[in-house]
């Protein structure tokens, strides 16, 4: 049945549509000639990398435009369902399980598709100045190339196989990036949290897949969803259970409560990686995720029924939004402030997946990816250019904005854009969001959700402020007033950083400004591609088509939007604003006063803050109690036994053995063997004097004797056989 | 049809190869017994393949058999011709350096 139908969809499909699935092959081609010929590569393999992100760009662009031409095109408005674009090939065969490889285009898809392959491109630029010199360059690119490679796998996999392919190649590539500087071992070992802390939601998937094969007995994730959408059956429960563990999975992924831990300390990798990481690959596959098997979550978890207030997705969301805002008031790091603000925006989107706003979460993850790229790239270009590589926002930052003016301004830009300000692309996506969650009932998350705006709003105040305003510290003070002295790095050869260039000029070079331009302009614009405030709803009725519609689910439509509604989330985020800049400018401003060391003088204060500072302790319960708790008796246990047990075997042994080899070597060796040696010693000797004479040297002798040898081999074997 | 006729022709080409072998003096004589020995076991696989209902097996071994000969004969005629380049002579009883 799938294959005619697949025969059906590309013959009206357009060339880009069917051979999608170029896309992911071309950078992971790239990965191996990087790995194979980049070192001798004048550009050391970055050009491979660049030229093949561009080729992705290109086809992605290419699939896109032809995907808007399907959706417009009147013939497939019949029915108000654009059928997906679906091209396998079979893979393997397991008894009659068929596994296929191949693409699965529809609106989700190419929406990840354009944005992976566009911020890809866009980092690897980057990357080539913000890395250069280091040594492992080639590998950097190779690893960054493959990480790509991995999310575009997973974005148009047509089937649960070659999703999990994907987001293990991704697992695996976030494994080196973090830990690409990994002489240092705070490094590695972040590099090993991030990997490990995955991997117990990695678990999910496999569980969750497996019982979506138990109950629907395909891999196909068009068939599951559509047998999911239209669920009717006793085994409800089973659905629940594959929904629960699949979404273990996003919470590992996407840093989501209560694993989110690994996702700051991933700041350990180059910016460009964590730009990467947090903005479109890695941490929104979770989103993706939920968004591509939605079905299978609404129905599972019985999203959008009437009367529920509460449901897993929703809850964890929720949670994830308040505690990450709150940590992020505590950070000195400007990337972990940063990515205490991813973390914080990926539970936007899951509440949003939670509450039925597929569309607004879909959104969000699009413009969430341009803002965020550009935020991380501006720190990483204030690291590269103004601070010494110092990320620390107290002791290197303050006073930039006047020298470096582009960094500065696509900072602001992409600020207001995710603190929702008016017509910045933020606030299109998160509205939706956070209206959707008081129309369809979650009365609560929409308080959840209005005030995580608020402290979004209040501690990306504090960043700004401390990054760009006041006065010039450490690292920053000598390069506001042009003093070259002491500037010596890491992670760089020395080479270039004898020229003149990183503080003759005010701002970074054109690799890093560029990028920077191009996402600060789509940070304010591509929230224009779905603006309910203007009454512009075409991102919604391009991907509409993925939510999947049946008769066991009906997802809302996102509800009309009125400037009244939108009215309490603003007015807290300029609340936000105003208290946020008049406290950070008490706190950290020149003008002694009574806040500044309030923390170490209020109890109170003191406590909340140390609270903060330890992440609310979750670290500490992770390594401390759980792993402890498990770990230990497991370990002194098996030391007990070790000493007790192992050891008394391993001795008794060692001394029987001692036992009997005294034994053998005095009666055994030294009497029967050493006869017997010696005996057939003699006996070889005596019997080669008995048979010298036969070498005659003569070869018609030995013919004769070799003959007669058969001869009697074959009378015996005549005698025995008769 | 019987075997027999071909067993026994079978048989006394081998023994004629035999008595070649251990009486002949010539190395090239030697060598040529030797593929008599050879026929003979060729025409009893050839035989024996006909009396079981004709497959291929035994063609193949005989063909196989006739190929081996031909490389051996190669390699045999190669030895004596530079036997005799050397030393004038290819009786088999002056060539008994290899006394034991």
């Amino acid at each position: 049945m799938l294959a005619e139908e697949t025969g059906a969809a590309v013959h009206a499909a357009g060339w880009f549509l069917e051979n999608a699935w170029l896309i992911p092959l071309i950078p992971a081609v790239a990965f191996f000639l990087i790995i194979g010929f980049g070192k001798r590569l004048p550009r050391g393999g970055s050009e491979i990398g660049i030229a093949s992100m561009l080729a992705s760009l290109v086809i992605a662009a290419g699939t896109a435009y032809q995907w808007i031409q399907r959706v417009d095109a009147p013939v497939a408005e019949v029915g108000h369902e654009v059928a997906p674009v679906i091209k396998s090939w079979n893979w393997f065969d397991i008894g009659n399980l068929h596994v296929s490889i191949g693409s699965h285009i529809d609106g989700l898809a190419v929406t990840l598709l354009l944005l992976v392959a566009f911020i890809s491109t866009l980092v690897q630029i980057y990357s080539t100045e913000y890395v250069r010199g280091d040594r492992r360059y080639t590998h950097f690119f190779a690893s960054i190339t493959l990480f790509s490679a991995g999310m575009l796998t997973m974005v148009l996999a047509p089937n649960m196989v070659q999703f999990i392919l994907g987001w293990e190649i991704m697992g695996l590539c976030s494994f080196l990036l973090i830990g690409h500087w990994w002489e240092e071992e705070a490094n590695s070992e972040a590099a090993l949290k991030a990997f490990w802390t995955v991997r117990v939601g990695d678990m999910g998937l496999l569980v969750g897949t497996a019982v979506l094969l138990g109950i629907f007995g395909t891999l196909e994730i068009s068939e599951i969803n559509e047998k999911a959408a239209n669920f009717a059956g006793d085994n409800k429960g089973l659905l629940m259970f594959a929904a629960v563990a699949l979404f273990i999975a996003c919470i590992g992924k996407s840093g989501q409560f209560p694993l989110h831990t690994w996702l700051p300390d991933a700041m350990a990798g180059p910016t460009p990686v964590s730009s990467l990481l947090h903005s479109s690959t890695m941490v929104v596959a979770g989103v993706f995720l939920v968004a591509r098997l939605y079905p299978v979550f609404h129905v599972g978890l019985d999203i959008n029924i009437a009367g529920q207030h509460f449901n897993l997705i929703a809850v964890i969301g929720g949670i994830t939004i308040l505690i990450a805002a709150g940590l992020a008031f505590v950070q000195d790091d400007i990337k972990k402030v940063l990515a205490y603000s991813t973390v914080s925006q990926l539970g936007y989107m899951m509440l949003g997946l939670g509450v039925g706003a597929w569309t607004g979460a879909v959104f969000h993850i699009f413009t969430h990816a341009f803002f965020k790229c550009a935020l991380f790239l501006c720190a990483g270009s204030i690291a590269h250019t103004g601070s010494h590589h110092s990320f620390d926002m107290k002791t290197d930052m303050g006073g930039l904005r006047k020298k470096m003016p582009v960094t500065f301004g696509v900072w602001m830009v992409s600020t207001a854009a995710l603190c929702g300000v008016p017509f910045f692309s933020g606030f299109f996506s998160k509205d939706e969001i956070i209206d959707s969650a008081k129309y369809n009932d979650y009365k609560l998350f929409y308080f959840v959700a209005i005030i995580g705006a608020a402290m979004t709003a209040a501690y990306m105040t504090r960043a700004t402020y401390l990054t760009f305003f006041g006065k010039a510290r450490g690292g920053a003070a000598h390069f506001v007033h042009g003093d070259n002295h002491g500037h010596d790095d890491d992670h760089h050869a020395a080479a270039h950083h004898s020229a003149p260039l990183s503080f003759a000029k005010s701002d970074s070079s054109w690799q890093i400004t560029i990028p920077l331009i191009i996402l600060g302009l789509l940070a304010v614009v591509s929230g224009y591609l779905n603006a309910p405030a203007l009454g512009i709803h075409w991102f919604e009725h391009m991907t509409e088509s993925s939510i999947g519609s049946g008769t066991a689910m009906s997802v809302p439509p996102p509800p009309e939007f009125t400037w009244a509604a939108a009215a309490p989330g603003l007015l807290l985020v300029a609340l936000g604003f105003i208290v946020s800049l008049a406290l950070t400018k008490a706190v950290f401003g020149e003008k002694k006063n009574a806040l500044q060391g309030l923390t170490q003088r209020n109890a109170l204060l003191g406590a909340g803050h140390k609270f903060l500072v330890n992440k609310y302790y979750l670290d500490a319960l992770y390594e401390k109690v759980i792993v402890r708790s498990i770990a230990h008796p497991i370990s002194r246990a098996v030391y007990w036994t070790n000493q007790n047990i192992l050891d008394g075997i391993v001795n008794a042994v060692g001394k029987g053995g001692k036992r009997s080899g005294e034994f053998v070597y005095k009666y055994l060796d030294q009497g029967l063997v050493d006869g017997a040696v010696n005996g057939s010693g003699a006996a070889a000797s005596g019997a080669g004097t008995a048979l010298q004479p036969v070498q005659s040297g003569k070869v018609n002798l030995y013919g004769a004797l070799l003959f007669g040898a058969a001869a009697v081999g074959a009378l015996v074997l005549v005698l025995v056989n008769s | 049809m019987l075997i027999n006729q071909f067993l026994i022709l079978g048989a006394v080409l081998f023994c004629i190869g035999v008595y070649g072998v251990i009486v002949r003096k010539n190395a090239v004589l030697v060598l040529m017994s030797i593929e008599l020995i050879l026929n003979s076991v060729n025409i009893n696989l050839l035989a024996f393949d006909r009396l079981w209902g004709g497959q291929v097996d035994g063609n193949v071994f005989a063909l196989y058999i006739i190929a081996v000969a031909a490389a051996e004969v190669g390699v045999g005629l190669a030895m004596v011709l530079l036997i005799f380049r050397n030393r004038k002579t290819i009786a088999l009883d002056d060539l008994s350096e290899m006394k034991g």
